[in-house]
C-alpha cells in the first residue's frame, strides 16, 4: 500500500472500528489500523492466488467472482463509510458461496437431464463418440512410427516391410528414400526434422489428432499414433459432418441427428451414446409421479417419510418429557446422577450408534437377540414391518436426552406458585399437567418439536447407517427399500442405483425442501397461538 | 482526495487481478530439447487405496526410464469410478486411473475414458483378462491383474477332498462335525458374486456371451436352468448351509476360527487365513447343477482419462510399460496379485495364487455394462429371499427377478 505518512496528511485515518478519531491518532495511524492492513492484504493475497489458478484453467466464472469479492472487500475495509458492511461482508460472501450457489446450482439442475450418460457438453459428447468409433483395420500392419516436422507442420515416417514411408495430413504415406533407419525405427529423414520423445511430449494433441492417409484410397484408412512412436491403421465407422450436425456411418450411411434429448438418434430410434447435458423442463419433477415403477415406492416412501418423522418426535418428546417430569420432581433422589447418566446417548455421535445397533440387532449373532432374548431368530432389519420399527426404536434412543433436556430446561422456567395456585383450586396432578404444565412448557417447546420433525425428515445418516434403506423393493429401477426415507432414496437415485440421475435426484430434492418448508412454516403459525395464553 | 484509501485499494486489486488474468495463460513452458533425452510433464494417476503402495515403486520405475513424473492421487476405492465420471468433464480429472474393470461400462457411457490400441501385445495377455477390458469391441485399458474367488478348504479338518459334486461336498464337510460346513458369504441382501459359481453350474449364467467370450444384453439367467438353480438356493437355505446372517466379517471369522472346513472366498481373505498359522489349499468349487461352476474374473486395469492434457505420456505408460513384463512382474512383486499378463502369471510359484488361478481359468468376466448395479440389486434381493424361505416359490420369484433386471436393462 502507499506510505502511510502521506495518507495521515490527506485523511484521518480510519480505525478499525469506523470509531472517531482521537487527535493524537491523526499524527500517526492507530495500530488497529496496521493489523487491518495486514489482514485484509493477506486477504488479497490469497484472492490474487485463487485468480491465478482459477485463470489459468480458464474457470472464468470463479475469476470474475473473486475479483468481484477483492473489490468489495478492499472498499468495505478501507472506506471510512461501509461501517455495516464492515461485519456484514464475510458473512455475506460465505452465504453466497456455500448457501446461495449450491442452492441455484441445485434449481438449475434440477431443470436438465445431468447423469449417467448425460454428462457433459455437446462437444465433448461428439468427442468421445468419434474416438469410441474409430477402429483399427482387420489385418493392418503395426507400424514403428516417428513423428516429423516440416516448416511447422508434422508428419508421420514410418517403416513398412522395411520402406521408409511418409506422410502428412494431406499427403498419404510415400516412399521416401535415403532415409535412414535404427532398430527399426526411422532417425533421420531428408528435408525433414525427426522429433525425439521429449518434443511429441511438448505437442502431445496435435501428434494425437493427426490422421495421415495410409493411401489414396480413403477407404483404407488413415495412420495415428497414441504414443508417438507406434502407429496403427485406424478407419472411423462414425464420420462428425459438421455442416449437418449429424454422425454418419461410413458403412450402411445411416445419419444420427441429435435430439431434443441429448443424444444422437437415427431414425429408427438407435441412440448413440454418450449424450450431452440439455435443459428437460418439468420431466425430472413429473416423473416421481408418471413413471410408474417409481410412484409406487415414491408414494410408499413419502408417507414412510411421514410416518417416521413424526413418531420419532412424538415417542421422543413423550419419553423425554416423562422423564423430564420425574426428575423434576424433588422426591427422587440422586436426582444429578441421573440425569447425566440420561444425556449419555446424546453423548455418542449419531453414526456410531446406528452402526452399533445394526451389529447390536443382526438376526442371529445380534446382541439382542443372542442375549437378550436368549437365541430367538427375530428379524429385527429383514422384515420390512420390523425394520421399521427397529428404526423407531433405535431413533427413540437417540433422540430422548435432547427432549428430556429440552424438557427439563423448560419444566424449570415454569414459575412454581402457578403449580402452587393449580393445587389450592384443588387440580389433580394429570389436571395440572393438562392445563398448566403442558401449554406453558409447549410455548418455549413447539419450535424445537418442528425442527425435530425437520431433522428427522432428513435423518439420511440413520437410514443409511441402520438398514441402508433395506429390506429392498423387488422390481423397482432404482436401488430403494422400505425403510428408505426420501432423502436416502434421493442418494440412491443420485448415486447407487447404476445410473446416476443428479437431474431426477436435484428435483427430488428441491420436492422435499418444498414439503419441509411448508411443514415448518405451518407449524410455525400454529406454534403462535399457543402464546395466546 | 478523502476517499484516496479506497478507490486505490479497489483499483489496485482490480489490476492486480487483470494483470493475473493476461499472464495466467496456463501453458507449461515447452521442454528444452538440448541433449535432454527424457521428456517433462507430469501425470496424474488416480489409485484406490489398496493399490496405491504397489504403484509406487513402479510408477518410480517409469519416472527413472522417461524422466516422466507420475503423481499419485490416493482415492477411496468406493468412490474412485463416480469421482472420475464426475471429474473428467470438468478437466479436473486424471490422467490415468486404476480401478476394478466392471465400471467399464459406465465411463464408456459417459465418455470419460479414451479407447488404446495394445496391438499385437493383447494376445500376451489372458483371455479373460482382454475381455476384461474390452467394452463393445473396443479396448480401453491394460490390464495388471485378475482375481476371482474360489474353494478354500481348511487342511486341518480335511485334508483331502473327494467330492466331485457341491452336494456331495457339503456332505463330506459335515463329517468334520464342525458349526458349518461350506462358508459362503451372505448378508442382508445375499451375496450374487459368491453364489455365481453355484448359478452358472445349472447353466444359468448372467448374460448369453459370444464367441470370444464378451457379453450381449440377453439375459440367460432366466429359463429351466434359472428355475433349477432357485430350487437348489431354496434347499441350501433349509438345510442351513447358507445362512444370510453370516455376512463377509463373520464368513471370514468363522473359518479362522475352524468352524468349517470350506469357505467360498477370494484372495483377498486368504493372506489372513496364512497369518493365522492355518494350512489351507485352494480349489476349485465343484460343480451343483452338472456344468463347470464358473466363478467371475475381476479385472483391474490401468485406463487412460478421455480428456487427458497428456495422452502421450499417458499412453507411453499404460501401453508402452505397464503391459510389459518386467512392469507386471513388478507389480506382483509389489503387490502379490495374480498378474494379468500371461508371460509373468506363469512365473507365479506360489500354490495358493495358482489355485485361484485354476478355479478361474473358466470363469467369465464380470459384466461392465452401465446396468449392471441394478442388476445386482435385484438379483441379491431375491435371492436372499429365496434362501430366507420368504420367497413360497423359489421358481416364480426368479422369474419375477428376471422380468425386473430385464426393465431395468432396458432401461437404462
Amino acid at each position: 500500500m502507499s506510505d502511510p505518512q502521506a495518507v495521515t496528511t490527506a485523511a484521518p485515518p480510519p480505525t478499525l472500528g469506523g470509531g472517531t478519531v482521537t487527535p493524537h491518532a491523526r499524527r500517526r495511524p492507530s495500530p488497529g489500523f496496521f493489523v487491518k492492513l495486514a489482514l485484509v492484504a493477506t486477504v488479497d493475497a490469497l484472492g490474487v492466488y485463487g485468480v491465478l489458478a482459477a485463470a489459468a484453467v480458464a474457470s472464468w466464472g470463479i475469476v470474475t467472482f473473486l475479483v468481484l469479492a477483492l473489490v468489495v472487500v478492499n472498499w468495505a475495509y478501507f472506506s471510512p463509510r461501509a461501517l455495516p458492511a464492515k461485519y456484514l461482508v464475510p458473512g455475506l460472501v460465505l452465504l453466497l458461496v456455500y448457501q446461495i450457489f449450491t442452492m441455484a446450482y441445485t434449481g438449475w439442475v434440477a431443470f436438465t437431464n445431468y447423469g449417467d450418460g448425460h454428462n457433459s457438453t455437446k462437444q465433448d459428447a461428439i468427442a468421445s463418440i468419434a474416438e469410441q468409433n474409430e477402429t483399427r483395420v482387420e489385418g493392418s500392419p503395426t507400424l514403428p512410427l516417428s513423428v516429423v516436422e516440416r516448416d511447422g507442420e508434422l508428419g508421420f515416417a514410418v517403416v513398412q516391410e522395411g520402406v521408409v514411408e511418409v506422410g502428412t495430413a494431406q499427403q498419404p504415406l510415400a516412399p521416401a528414400p535415403d532415409a535412414n533407419v535404427e532398430a527399426g525405427r526411422v532417425t533421420a529423414v531428408p528435408g525433414w526434422d525427426v522429433l525425439q520423445f521429449v518434443d511429441v511430449a511438448g505437442r502431445q494433441d496435435e501428434v494425437t489428432v493427426l490422421r495421415v492417409p495410409f493411401s489414396d484410397d480413403p477407404a483404407d484408412g488413415s495412420v495415428r499414433t497414441q504414443d508417438g512412436s507406434t502407429g496403427y491403421v485406424f478407419r472411423p465407422t462414425l464420420e462428425y459432418d459438421e455442416a449437418t450436425d449429424t454422425f454418419v456411418d461410413t458403412v450402411d450411411g445411416t445419419t444420427y441427428a441429435p435430439s431434443d434429448g441429448g443424444n444422437f438418434v437415427s431414425a429408427d430410434g438407435t441412440v448413440l451414446t454418450p449424450g450431452w447435458r440439455v435443459g428437460v423442463g418439468l420431466d425430472n419433477f413429473t416423473r416421481a409421479f408418471t413413471d410408474s415403477r417409481l410412484s409406487g415406492p415414491f408414494v410408499q416412501i413419502t408417507a414412510w417419510t411421514f410416518a417416521f418423522a413424526f413418531l420419532s418426535v412424538a415417542t421422543t418428546f413423550a419419553l423425554g418429557l416423562f422423564l423430564a417430569i420425574v426428575f423434576n420432581d424433588g422426591r427422587v433422589r440422586g436426582r444429578k446422577v441421573y440425569r447425566s447418566l440420561l444425556i449419555l446417548p446424546y453423548a455418542f455421535p449419531g453414526f456410531l450408534s446406528a452402526l452399533v445397533w445394526r451389529g447390536m440387532l443382526n438376526e442371529k449373532f445380534g446382541f439382542v437377540n443372542e442375549v437378550l432374548l436368549g437365541g430367538a431368530q427375530v428379524p429385527w432389519l429383514q422384515d420390512p414391518w420390523l425394520a421399521k420399527v427397529s428404526i423407531v426404536l433405535v431413533n427413540l434412543w437417540l433422540g430422548f436426552p435432547y427432549m428430556f433436556l429440552v424438557c427439563t430446561g423448560a419444566l424449570q422456567s415454569i414459575p412454581a406458585d402457578t403449580v402452587e395456585a393449580a393445587r389450592i383450586d384443588g387440580a389433580g396432578p394429570a389436571r395440572i399437567l393438562r392445563s398448566v404444565t403442558l401449554p406453558l412448557l409447549m410455548v418455549s417447546v413447539a419450535p424445537l418439536l418442528i425442527s425435530s420433525f425437520a431433522f428427522n425428515f432428513n435423518n439420511f445418516s440413520l437410514i443409511y447407517m441402520l438398514t441402508g434403506g433395506g429390506p429392498n423393493f423387488v422390481g423397482t429401477p432404482v436401488v430403494v427399500g422400505h425403510t428408505d426415507i426420501l432423502i436416502s432414496m434421493v442418494y440412491s437415485v443420485a448415486f447407487e442405483s447404476g445410473t446416476k440421475q443428479y437431474g431426477l435426484a436435484s428435483a427430488l430434492s428441491i420436492l422435499i425442501f418444498v414439503v419441509v418448508g411448508v411443514v415448518s412454516w405451518l407449524g410455525f403459525r400454529r406454534t403462535r397461538t399457543l402464546e395466546e395464553i | 482526495m478523502r476517499r484516496s484509501i479506497p478507490t486505490t485499494a479497489a483499483a489496485l486489486g482490480l489490476t492486480l487481478a487483470l494483470a493475473a488474468c493476461s499472464s495466467g495463460s496456463g501453458e507449461e513452458a515447452e521442454a528444452t530439447t538440448e541433449g535432454a533425452a527424457t521428456a517433462e510433464g507430469t501425470l496424474t494417476m488416480w489409485v484406490d487405496d489398496t493399490r496405491i503402495t504397489e504403484m509406487e515403486p513402479v510408477v518410480a520405475a517409469f519416472t527413472a526410464k522417461t524422466g516422466v513424473e507420475v503423481e499419485l492421487v490416493q482415492k477411496a476405492s468406493g468412490d474412485i469410478g463416480k469421482d472420475f465420471v464426475a471429474q473428467v468433464p470438468t478437466g479436473e480429472g486424471p490422467d490415468v486411473i486404476v480401478s476394478a474393470h466392471d465400471g467399464l461400462g459406465e465411463w464408456v457411457n459417459n465418455g470419460v475414458v479414451a479407447p488404446l490400441e495394445l496391438g499385437d501385445q493383447a494376445a500376451a495377455f489372458s483371455p479373460a483378462a482382454i475381455a476384461g477390458v474390452t467394452y463393445d469391441g473396443a479396448t480401453y485399458g491394460t490390464p495388471i491383474s485378475i482375481e476371482n474367488i474360489a474353494l478354500v478348504r481348511n487342511d486341518a479338518l480335511d485334508p483331502e477332498t473327494t467330492a466331485t459334486t457341491f452336494d456331495e461336498l457339503v456332505a463330506e464337510a459335515k463329517e468334520a462335525g464342525t458349526d458349518f460346513s461350506v462358508l459362503i458369504q451372505q448378508g442382508d441382501a445375499s451375496d450374487p458374486y459368491h453364489l455365481y459359481p453355484l448359478q452358472t453350474s445349472f447353466g444359468a449364467p448372467v448374460f448369453e456371451s459370444t464367441a470370444d467370450g464378451s457379453y450381449t444384453d440377453t439375459l440367460a439367467l432366466g429359463g429351466e436352468a434359472g428355475d433349477a438353480f432357485a430350487a437348489y438356493l431354496a434347499k441350501l437355505g433349509q438345510e442351513q448351509v447358507l445362512d444370510l446372517a453370516i455376512d463377509g466379517d463373520k464368513a471370514k471369522q468363522a473359518f479362522l476360527d475352524g468352524q468349517a472346513p470350506y469357505i467360498i472366498t477370494g484372495p483377498w481373505n486368504t493372506s489372513a487365513f496364512l497369518e493365522a498359522g492355518m494350512e489351507i489349499s485352494v480349489l476349485p468349487v465343484p460343480s451343483a447343477g452338472g456344468e463347470p461352476a464358473q466363478p467371475f474374473v475381476g479385472v483391474q486395469g490401468v485406463f487412460v482419462s478421455a480428456k487427458s492434457a497428456n495422452p502421450v505420456l499417458a499412453n507411453e505408460l499404460v501401453v508402452n510399460f505397464l503391459a510389459t513384463e518386467e512392469a507386471q512382474d513388478m507389480l506382483y512383486t509389489e503387490g502379490g496379485r495374480m498378474p494379468a499378463l500371461t508371460a509373468s502369471a506363469e512365473k507365479v510359484d506360489d500354490p495358493i495364487l495358482q489355485g485361484f488361478n485354476e478355479a478361474g481359468a473358466t470363469g467369465a468376466p464380470m459384466p461392465a455394462i452401465p446396468a449392471m448395479s441394478s442388476v445386482w440389486a435385484s438379483w441379491g434381493a431375491t435371492q436372499a429371499q429365496i434362501v430366507g424361505g420368504q420367497a413360497g416359490d423359489p421358481a416364480a420369484a426368479w422369474e419375477a427377478m428376471v422380468g425386473t433386471i430385464q426393465d431395468a436393462i432396458d432401461q437404462a
